[in-house]
Order: C-alpha cells, then structure tokens, then sequence
C-alpha cells in the first residue's frame, strides 16, 4: 500500500529531490508548491526537474548529498544530512547534535 | 470510455457499476460531507474529474508530472518485519534493513519508525532501548526519520490501565465519573507523550508522529494537544506530525475544550486549526470509509473533506490514505486500484500537500 502511494504520487525520495521538498515540509510547515520552488531555487533547476532521475541524479551527486544508485565513497545518512542542511539553510535536530559531538 | 467501470466497495469486494451509477454514487458522497461538515460539495469540474480517474481502465493511476507531493507514513517500513495485523510480510529482517530499504528500495520521501506495539503506554519503560534505536537509524538514513506512536488513551484505562473505565461507568450513569476518569488519564497521557518524545528529542530526532490521535475521543485529543504545545517549547527542533484517527472527534467526555474550542464534533478543517494552534508542523486527516458504500461514494467524501481542510490550513496536509481510511477499503491489503485512485484524487482535486 505505501508503495504503491509512492509509486502514484510520491516524488522519489533520495532518487530525486524528495526528503529535500519533505525537510522544508517538516522545519519550515512550507506548503508543497512553496517548498518545491524553494528547493529548486537552492539547486539552480526548474520545479519539474525535481522528479526528474536523469537530472536530479547528477545534481545529487555533484552536490554529494546521497544518490540512487549509491556511489562509492559518496555521503549517505548523516554525513549527507549535514550537507543538505547547508545547502537548504536550515537546522536540523540530529546535524545539531552529531556536530556538538565532533568539537572539530 | 468502457460502458462499465470496474471498482470496489468499502471491504474491498469488486463491483461493475455503470457510468451513470458511479457519477451518482460520487455526487451523493460529496454532498454526504458537505453536508455533515457544513462544508462546499466538490465543483461540477471536480466531480467530473474523479469520475474520471474512475473510468480510467488502467489498473494503476498517477499523478501527473510536476503534481507529485511528500509521503510521510505510520511506520510503514515495519510491515517489511512486522506480521498480520499491521499488513506486515514478516521478512526475517532488522529494523535497520527495512528503514534502509524503505528509503532506499521504495524511494520513499521520508520514513517512519516506532516500537513494534505503536502505542505510547509501552514505549515508556523501554525508553532507553527506542532512544538507541532511533539514534543508530537516524545516523544511517538521509530521508527524514520521523519516530510515530499513537496516543491510545484507552490503554489507560482498566483492566489495561490505572483509571476507572468510561466504558463500564457510562452504561452505568456514572457521567461525572466517567469524565473525571478521562481528564484524569488524559493528564498521565500527556506526560506520558512529553516524556517520550523528549527523550527521543535528546538523541537527535528530527520528526515525530502523533498517529492516531482521538482514537479513544475528546480527551485522548486533548492530550495530544496539550503535548505537542510543550514540546514545541522544549524541543523545538523537532517537526511534529498530528494524524487523526477519524473524520469526527467523539464526545466520549463530550464538555472538553481546548483554546476555547470544544473538541467534540470537530471535523477535519476544524482539527487543522487547532494542529496549527498548537504548533504542529503537518496535519493528517483522516476520513472515514463505509464498507457498504462503493469506493466511489468514499473517495468522493475524502475529497470533499480533504479540500477544505487544504484550503483553511496554514500547514501541509498529508491526508492519511491507510486500510480504511480516505477511501481505501477496510482491507489489510488494499487493492492497488483503489490505493492509487485516492492517492491521485486527494493530490489533484483535494490539493493534498503530501500523503
């Protein structure tokens, strides 16, 4: 059932820019339209390209931010939600606390 | 256009209706809820859309691209592990494997987790154990994490629970009895949730779900209120997710208000206001199913439901679309015609802001 919402309706989590859009949902209480618009002008493309693979894909892995497929050596999990955190500026509970730990 | 359209009833059981029977059927569920919400009935131009989505004789319907929108859930990833009774498929996995699946397999937005129960009563004693859960698969996803458990004060109540039960006292006229006995559960219940959801808060949680709120009526909603008012001074980083479990609260106390507002008889578009009051950052309606009703008559009353609680809210709205729920069948399998159907309808003619 929940696959076949995501399937239907669901914009592609990290095989595209969906957990960027949830984020600003979830830190923001942005509406839909105004987080996509928000996302896509933080990654420099239009609102369509957000569900997109064959562009969004590439903007992951450039920005290095978690792909599908999964890239050697690239970020995934928190390491990934920090970058994400910078490139949306927000804060986020768990990057708050993983960094409080580190004291770099 | 086929002459027949091929859908189902609330349970699930597959019916033939004609053209004309499905249009009256989606004409009578949205004048159904216009008129218990004293709400708009949907637009002629929306009517004719779901009659569309309806007459589609593809098996599986989506949305249209550029119209996707979020996917929060109740723990879905759980029914990878999880047995019968939460729709489960019981793969010899750990939480781990299926949260990472989940985001990584179904391509989900974000991903919900929770003790196996999913209620709030038995988290507390095992807190300590949630906390390092949460904590190692929070480090591991990239999608949100969203930990979800449901309020259920009527685990509060005896034989499960400490207070006098409403349920025995009411048959029995012991009105002010049963209602102290709900304010007084409804205060551990609040604690309860507070503790819960501060403590996972201390470990980095990024989300939390109240799922299912109201179940148990009034003051069940009237603890989950309370709750994420505190939280949200405690734990302000914390994004917090209000699920309903029906499309009316009951008035099992039937004199409680909040801000007010008396929390008996609200509809979802009323609810939406006292989530945004409280500081919740996604609201999730859920509207009831009539298992005697075609799923056209259901879907069309979701909608209805579901597009003005859209248009009064200042916050996303995830409509919640489970077994039961926003015209799925009560079914622990919902069929895929039908789960794909809501969600399609409830995105472009509720305007749902995720589901």
């Amino acid at each position: 059932m929940s696959v076949a919402h995501i399937m239907a309706a669901g914009m592609g989590g990290i095989r595209t820019a969906g957990d960027l859009v949830a984020w600003m949902q979830l830190t923001q209480r942005m509406k839909i339209t105004e987080a996509k618009e928000y996302v896509a002008r933080k990654l420099g493309i239009s609102v369509m390209d957000l569900t997109d693979e064959e562009v969004m894909h590439q903007v992951r892995q450039d920005l290095d931010i978690a792909t599908l497929p999964m890239v050697a050596d690239g970020s995934s999990g928190i390491l990934a939600k920090c970058r994400i955190a910078e490139l949306l500026d927000i804060e986020l509970n768990s990057v708050n606390r993983f960094k409080s730990k580190l004291k770099l | 256009m086929q002459n027949n359209i091929i859908t189902r009833m609330g349970d699930g059981a597959r019916v033939e209706l004609s053209a004309e029977q499905v249009k009256a059927d989606i004409l009578v569920g949205t004048q159904d809820a216009a008129d218990r919400g004293n709400i708009p009935e949907l637009t002629p131009d929306e009517l004719e859309a779901l009659f569309d989505i309806f007459a589609d004789t593809n098996r599986i319907v989506a949305v249209k691209p550029g119209k996707e929108v979020i996917t929060t859930d109740d723990g879905a990833s759980m029914t990878l592990i999880g047995d019968q009774a939460d729709g489960g498929i019981d793969l010899p996995m750990s939480y781990m494997q299926s949260i990472l699946a989940y985001e990584r397999v179904c391509c989900a937005d974000t991903a919900g987790v929770g003790h196996i129960d999913y209620s709030c009563k038995p988290v507390k004693p095992i807190i300590n154990y949630e906390k390092q859960k949460y904590h190692s698969l929070n480090q591991a996803t990239t999608v949100p994490l969203i930990y979800g458990t449901q309020p259920n004060l009527g685990l509060y109540f005896q034989p499960d629970g400490a207070f006098p039960n409403p349920s025995e006292l009411l048959p029995a006229g012991k009105i002010s009895e049963a209602r102290e006995a709900q304010e007084a559960a409804a205060e551990q219940l609040r604690n309860d949730l507070v503790f819960i959801a501060r403590n996972l808060y201390e470990v980095g949680c990024d989300g939390f779900n109240f799922d299912t709120v109201a179940s148990a009526g009034d003051a069940d909603f009237l603890a989950a209120l309370q709750a994420i008012r505190e939280l949200k001074e405690i734990a302000p980083k914390m994004a917090i997710e209000l699920g309903m479990s029906s499309e009316f609260v009951l008035g099992l106390h039937g004199e409680i208000t909040f801000d007010g507002e008396l929390l008996a008889g609200m509809y979802p578009h009323d609810q939406v206001k006292m989530a945004e009051a409280v500081g919740a950052d996604i609201f999730g309606p859920a509207v009831n199913v009539k298992t005697t009703k075609s799923i056209p008559w259901n879907l069309a009353r979701a909608v209805t439901f579901v597009k003005e609680t859209v248009k009064v809210a200042a916050i996303p709205v995830h409509p919640n679309v489970g077994m039961g729920v926003c015209g799925l069948p009560m079914y622990e399998s919902p069929p895929i015609d039908c789960t794909t159907r809501a969600a399609k309808a409830l995105v472009e003619i509720g305007k749902a802001d995720g589901l």
